[in-house]
């Protein structure tokens, strides 16, 4: 399985993703390979179709995909809980779901 | 280097999600100002409006008054333009003023990075505490409540318990 982490450095949710993702693989037993790639540009921002920082990508699908579709930018990301709450990380949910 | 304790706060003159146009006398009644550097898109700053306006109300009766102001460039982020923040204040009920500091003067001058990130002025508007509104994004996990501290301290005559903490978000975005 390949698992994409795009992240903008600027934005400080990038370790705590990365961070998220990797405890939620380990828990789950999951043998992935996960390429992190850092966009530095709008113009990378707007070639990988990057909605904000972090992305997560599994086998090319977003973990969220509601946001998916959001203008390419150099920002950080927004993303929802499953209780309505913001968070600038995905949800452990949202990544197991993805996972599953 | 971020802005030293003791500054002073900085003149302007912006207008307000409310159509009306704001400067630092229009606040001088307050014994306390609290400015915070903000914005629309941030999901920071998302997480941390409901508390800023649960601030806002509670400390209103007392003399305090909260000031957001997004600086932010609206060209690059569209999201951030005055109509957005007319749109987002008046969804979200902010019990706060909104400014729109669209030549950055006010950013500059604060010397700021992140938002959201304040600053509160005492009597004599002089910086007082500056950093994070409390000490996690998720409302659920806070365990000092920086900015609500640093509000009762000045209040009773006292100095904030802790005056600097480092602010969690986005950066300002610059033009």
């Amino acid at each position: 399985m390949r698992i994409d982490l795009l992240f903008w450095r600027e934005c400080p949710s990038y370790p705590e993703a990365r961070a998220l993702l990797h405890d939620v693989l380990e828990a789950r037993g999951v043998d992935a390979e996960v390429v992190e790639r850092e966009v530095l540009t709008q113009e990378e921002a707007q070639e990988l179709a990057f909605p904000g920082s972090p992305t997560i990508r599994v086998e090319g699908r977003d973990v969220d995909p509601d946001g998916a579709g959001a203008r390419p930018a150099l920002t950080c990301r927004i993303y929802h809980l499953p209780d309505g709450r913001v968070s600038p990380v995905p949800s452990r949910e949202q990544l197991e779901e993805a996972l599953a | 280097m971020s802005i030293a304790l003791g500054a002073g706060a900085p003149q302007f003159d912006l207008p307000g999600v409310d159509g009306q146009s704001h400067s630092l006398d229009s606040y001088a009644d307050a014994d306390v100002l609290v400015l915070v550097q903000s914005c629309n898109h941030c999901p920071y700053v998302q997480a941390w409006d409901g508390r800023l306006s649960e601030i806002a109300r509670d400390y209103a009766g007392r003399g305090v008054r909260v000031v957001a102001v997004s600086s932010n460039d609206a060209e690059a982020y569209p999201e951030d333009s005055f109509e957005e923040m007319q749109k987002r204040a008046e969804q979200h009920g902010f019990a706060f003023d909104y400014l729109y500091d669209e030549p950055q003067a006010v950013a500059r001058a604060l010397e700021a990075e992140r938002t959201p990130e304040v600053f509160v002025y005492d009597r004599d508007r002089r910086l007082r505490y500056h950093g994070a509104i409390d000490d996690d994004r998720d409302e659920t996990a806070v365990s000092q409540r920086y900015l609500r501290d640093a509000l009762d301290a000045l209040l009773a005559g006292q100095d904030p318990p802790v005056a600097e903490t480092p602010a969690v978000g986005c950066t300002v975005k610059w033009r």
